[in-house]
């Protein structure tokens, strides 16, 4: 046990650098998936195709591929950018495309009369997006949204394969020391549980408080 | 379906979507041909980055890749379902321990990355004496993680069923065993498996974790052609990339259409379960849901 104990300040190092990864790539995945979202609902027909090829390809990539793919690849055409915001971008890609499928279902899971009212009442497209669906359709997606950004917690792990210093490749770098895997593992497990289900415990809190009484 | 938030175009609008369509159109193109010719000022296109493709040697290469890569997903897939069933079916029990053990499992393993479970199975099984191949420790992973997210599809679609049947089971006789077995899990399975193939999709991104326990799977082969030569690089992973893509984006495309026909048949009563590739599913009441 004091191999984990004995590497606390090297776990919460690597704990820390996960936080600032996943924060930081959800707030530019949610730029993301809302233009993508926007893009999927609006009137413009390219738009609509190009939302649709991006969460398509995105979705439908494995991470791993996505992140060795950008840290070698992007050298290569004289782009040199961190490791750390390699993984950032590469997991905002990849989880815009998730938000932005769900806060377009979302806006399609409102009732086509709400919407129909609004313009009834001499609304425009801005005005009814604003002021009548987005407020109702970000509440039915506060559930997904909130276990995307679980998943995506769960996901800056991909970060360790190009040795970004997050909670897995700290671990590794623990067990590299003190090669005791079995004990220095569940530290890491202890490390993300301490992420995700206070995170699910949050997010239930707040959907109880949004949720449409019908 | 997106078209109730505006009305039907005058001219006047016509006009301005022209425009807009115009405007974005340019803008996306110019986006494209600054890549392109970034490509091509780093001599990306030129034929010896991608001389390769002429090898059928190397074609078969990625090709038995790709085939260990389905064969670590399917086997995965295969015991993931048969341990998700048996947690599901746990967590409906009516003995209180069982359902608390099993809540415990799908509660903690859903929320690990399945990054970690691989590395378990990879670095401390051998030192608890049990050695495993890369193959092994990979399925393993994936059954754990997997196992858990699964289990709450099963019981989702357990539960999505009305309760009618069940009582209609118990009222002619049958045990709880009976009525599970001949009557609510026949018909939940059909609902569940549009939430299979997406889950299986799912499995398929996930063999690329694989990778780091040096199993030797489309990534990996990737990897190898790659490091072959260095101008070979873009063009290796690319096509890694596209190949994982055709097979993923097929799969959730039929995960998608048997969505709508269900729905259709069922209506609301089709499986809500919560993860992020559920998430989108969960989005409630769309006719045309998208699923991964």
């Amino acid at each position: 046990m004091n191999a984990v104990f004995d590497h606390l300040g090297d776990y919460a190092n690597g704990w820390f650098t996960t936080i600032q990864l996943a924060v930081l790539s959800f707030l530019f995945a949610m730029a993301i998936g809302l233009l993508i979202a926007a893009m999927r609902v609006s009137p413009f027909q390219p738009a609509r195709v190009v939302g649709t090829a991006y969460v398509d390809v995105f979705r439908n990539s494995p991470l791993p591929v996505l992140t060795l793919l950008f840290w070698f690849g992007l050298p290569k055409l004289d782009i040199g950018i961190s490791r750390f915001i390699t993984a950032m971008i590469v997991l905002s890609l990849y989880t815009g495309a998730f938000l932005g499928e769900t806060i377009r279902s979302g806006i399609n899971s409102v009732a086509v009369g709400q919407s129909e009212a609004a313009r009834s009442i001499g609304l425009t497209f801005t005005q009814n997006l604003r002021l009548v669906i987005l407020p109702q359709a970000l509440r039915t997606v506060v559930q997904p949204i909130g276990n995307i950004w679980i998943a995506l917690v769960k996901n800056t792990a991909v970060a360790s394969f190009i040795a970004v210093p997050e909670l897995i490749y700290r671990t590794s770098q623990i067990n590299t020391a003190e090669s005791q895997p079995v004990p220095i593992l569940i530290g890491a497990a202890v490390g993300y549980l301490l992420l995700t289900l206070p995170s699910g415990a949050v997010l239930s809190a707040i959907e109880r408080r949004v949720a449409i009484k019908r | 379906m997106t078209a109730v938030l505006y009305d039907v175009a005058g001219p006047r609008t016509q006009r301005r979507v022209l425009i807009g369509s115009v405007i974005s159109g340019v803008v996306f193109a110019i986006l494209v041909v600054i890549a392109l010719l970034r490509f091509n000022a780093k001599g990306q296109f030129d034929a010896n980055h991608w001389e390769w493709m002429k090898q059928g040697g190397t074609w078969r290469f990625f090709a038995n890749g790709m085939l260990l890569t389905v064969r670590a997903a399917l086997t995965g897939m295969v015991f993931a379902m048969t341990v998700g069933a048996l947690l599901a079916l746990a967590r409906l029990s009516r003995l209180k321990p069982l359902r608390w053990l099993a809540t415990a499992y799908i509660e903690i393993f859903r929320a690990l990355p399945v990054l970690l479970l691989i590395l378990f199975g990879y670095l401390a099984l051998p030192r608890l004496g049990i050695d495993v191949s890369p193959f092994v420790a990979l399925v393993l992973g994936l059954t754990l993680y997997n196992g858990a997210v699964l289990a709450e599809i099963f019981r989702a679609g357990i539960l999505s069923l009305d309760r009618g049947q069940s009582e209609a089971a118990y009222s002619i006789g049958l045990t709880y065993s009976q009525a599970m077995r001949l009557v609510v899990v026949p018909q939940a399975f059909r609902r569940m498996i549009p939430s299979l193939i997406s889950q299986l999709v799912t499995l398929l991104k996930d063999t690329s974790y694989g990778y780091i326990v040096t199993y030797e799977e489309l990534l990996r082969r990737g990897k190898a052609n790659a490091d072959f030569d260095s101008h070979w690089l873009i063009s290796s992973y690319l096509v890694v990339l596209l190949a994982y893509v055709a097979v993923n984006f097929t799969l959730s495309r039929v995960a998608q259409r048997l969505e709508v026909r269900q729905r259709k048949r069922y209506g609301a009563g089709s499986i809500q379960a919560g993860t992020e590739d559920l998430a989108v599913l969960a989005a409630a009441g769309e006719a045309k849901v998208s699923t991964t």
